[in-house]
């Protein structure tokens, strides 16, 4: 069964069109991830879909319940994480977690498997105040507060934003642990890398849907031969690359700009005077796929 | 263009910046990484005049930054993810307002804002309210004013958080063409391929530099394949985190 059926979702705020005539389908157990920039609909994705927003058309259930019919269903069994923070910063740590547990009429000793592993990352902290905290602290904390009724489904809006390398990487290794529980989780995130680690991802930018697929699928659909290349001469070699009329696409990726051509280009290249030129096949990456849709749409 | 010797920074017992040194030179791109609460923040206020150091000496653009902050604040550009611009103002009106700020006559502003307008080409969008603006449109445009009154350095504070992937680039050429006219950039992020743009980078770790090298240095003395596994080798031990 479909955890969360999504069906030509619209939302319009004034003039603009935040969420475009949006489907898709999360199966249960699946970690599912809107992969987007900001200003792209997610967050007014989850806003409908947790029930604090109507749809303007359009339909859309949370464990076969109506977001719009059976929304003190939907608040039951639904967990949700906002983009911003939004415990109260006046309540210690611990107080925080017994008032959402009390809210859902439950308690933290009865649920407390489901957050053990992360709450004892914040448990020396458990007398503080939640706006006294560090920020990983604070997302640890929301993340307790959002499970401590034991979900069927979590949203996680943007939980990793602004967030670094390595806190990133922990917090998706609680997602892992997480996912082994059954609980299904639909997440939003700015950062392509974090794809990867999705079951399944949509890719959406001005309120509208791409691509949806596995990363493998997404990947794999991907149509062109993708080259790395690099010279000692890095922002000439963009340059000559955008201006080349073997290439079809071109762009900076890291150390290497990543380019699909046709022809000799290594040998145009050494022509213009770029010295040091390497040029190599390299795996396509979500974010290539992401600019190429961009642009197709463009 | 940047000279630092042991900069320190103390709250109370807490060190929030802990004897930094380092040199950024006119023109570079130096990116100044490190994972969230090792002190980036506390280090860019105080180069940017807006906090004074514990301990430790340092100068901005040859302006000391105990004695000359007022100095230091006019020779820099300064733009965050979060302080961007006005959004109940237009485009032109914002230019306006912040090249006012920094002594622009009326007539350079004329000229300025009719240059930049045409080179972000916003010409559509010149009189609508920055507010009705897709995000990488306030973001390049925050660039574009920050450097408005050709500053000798640019601070640049997460500038690309969020943005989707081809802004993110296009937001990148405005820093190679900055750099090219000789403007030095310092810039954080959270992204590791941006990383690689930098000429050199600097990753903080607890209050203090642990790294400072060029991309491709530090990934051979890590004997790692991206930066983002440079990074992860040092922060990793991090005690601190925010």
């Amino acid at each position: 069964m479909d955890a969360v059926i999504v069906n030509h979702l619209r939302k319009v705020y004034q003039d603009k069109t935040a969420v475009d005539d949006v489907s898709f389908a999360v199966k249960k157990g699946e970690l599912f991830g809107l992969i987007g920039p900001d200003g792209a609909g997610k967050t007014s994705i989850f806003r409908m879909l947790t029930t604090l927003l109507l749809p303007d058309a359009g339909s859309a259930t949370v464990d076969g319940y109506d977001v719009v019919k059976d929304y003190k269903a939907i608040r039951n069994l639904a967990g949700y994480m906002p983009g911003k923070f939004s415990l109260y910063q006046d309540l210690t740590v611990e107080e925080n977690i017994n008032f959402f547990a009390t809210v859902f009429k439950t308690t933290v000793a009865k649920n407390y498997d489901l957050i053990k592993d992360i709450y004892i990352q914040i448990a020396p902290f458990k007398k503080r105040r939640a706006g006294k905290l560090s920020g990983g602290m604070k997302q640890k904390l929301a993340l307790c507060c959002a499970l401590i009724h034991r979900p069927s489904v979590l949203f996680l809006d943007e939980p990793t934003t602004g967030v670094d390398p390595v806190s990133r990487k922990e917090f998706w290794e609680m997602l892992r642990k997480l996912k082994e529980q059954e609980i299904t989780i639909i997440v939003s995130t700015p950062y392509m890398d974090e794809a990867d680690l999705c079951d399944r991802i949509a890719l959406i930018q001005d309120g509208k849907i791409l691509s949806i697929d596995t990363p493998n699928a997404v990947v794999a659909a991907f149509p062109d031969k993708l080259y790395a290349v690099k010279a000692d001469q890095m922002h000439r070699l963009l340059k000559a690359l955008q201006a080349s009329p073997l290439v079809k696409d071109s762009y900076a990726f890291g150390e290497y700009a990543h380019v699909t051509f046709e022809g000799d280009l290594e040998q145009e290249l050494a022509k213009q005077g770029l010295t040091g030129i390497e040029l190599q096949t390299t795996p396509v990456t979500i974010e290539d796929c992401f600019i190429k849709l961009l642009k197709e749409k463009q | 263009m940047i000279e630092t010797n042991k900069l320190s920074k103390r709250f109370g017992d807490f060190i929030a910046t802990n004897e930094i040194t380092f040199e950024v030179d006119k023109g570079e791109i130096f990116g100044f990484l490190g994972a969230n609460g090792a002190g980036k923040t506390t280090a860019m206020r105080m180069l940017c005049g807006l906090s004074t150091p514990s301990s430790g000496t340092a100068t901005i653009a040859g302006f000391d930054i105990y004695k000359q902050t007022e100095q230091i604040k006019k020779n820099i550009g300064y733009m965050s993810q979060k302080f961007s611009l006005y959004e109940d103002l237009t485009v032109t009106e914002n230019i306006r307002f912040f090249g006012g700020i920094y002594g622009l006559s009326n007539q350079q502003l004329k000229t300025k804002s009719q240059q930049l307008i045409h080179d972000l080409g916003l010409e559509k969008e010149a009189k609508k309210l920055v507010g009705a603006l897709p995000l990488g449109w306030k973001q390049k445009l925050s660039f574009s004013i920050a450097v408005l009154h050709e500053p000798k350095i640019v601070f640049l504070d997460e500038p690309t958080g969020g943005v989707d992937p081809i802004t993110r680039r296009q937001f990148w050429n405005l820093i190679y063409d900055a750099a090219d006219r000789g403007v030095t950039v310092f810039v954080t992020t959270h992204y590791m391929d941006e990383a690689e743009y930098c000429n050199r980078i600097s990753i903080m770790v607890d209050g203090r530099i642990k790294a400072l090298d060029t991309p491709r240095n530090l990934k051979n003395s890590f004997h790692a394949a991206s930066m983002d596994e440079v990074f992860y080798a040092l922060a990793r031990g991090a005690k601190r985190s925010e």
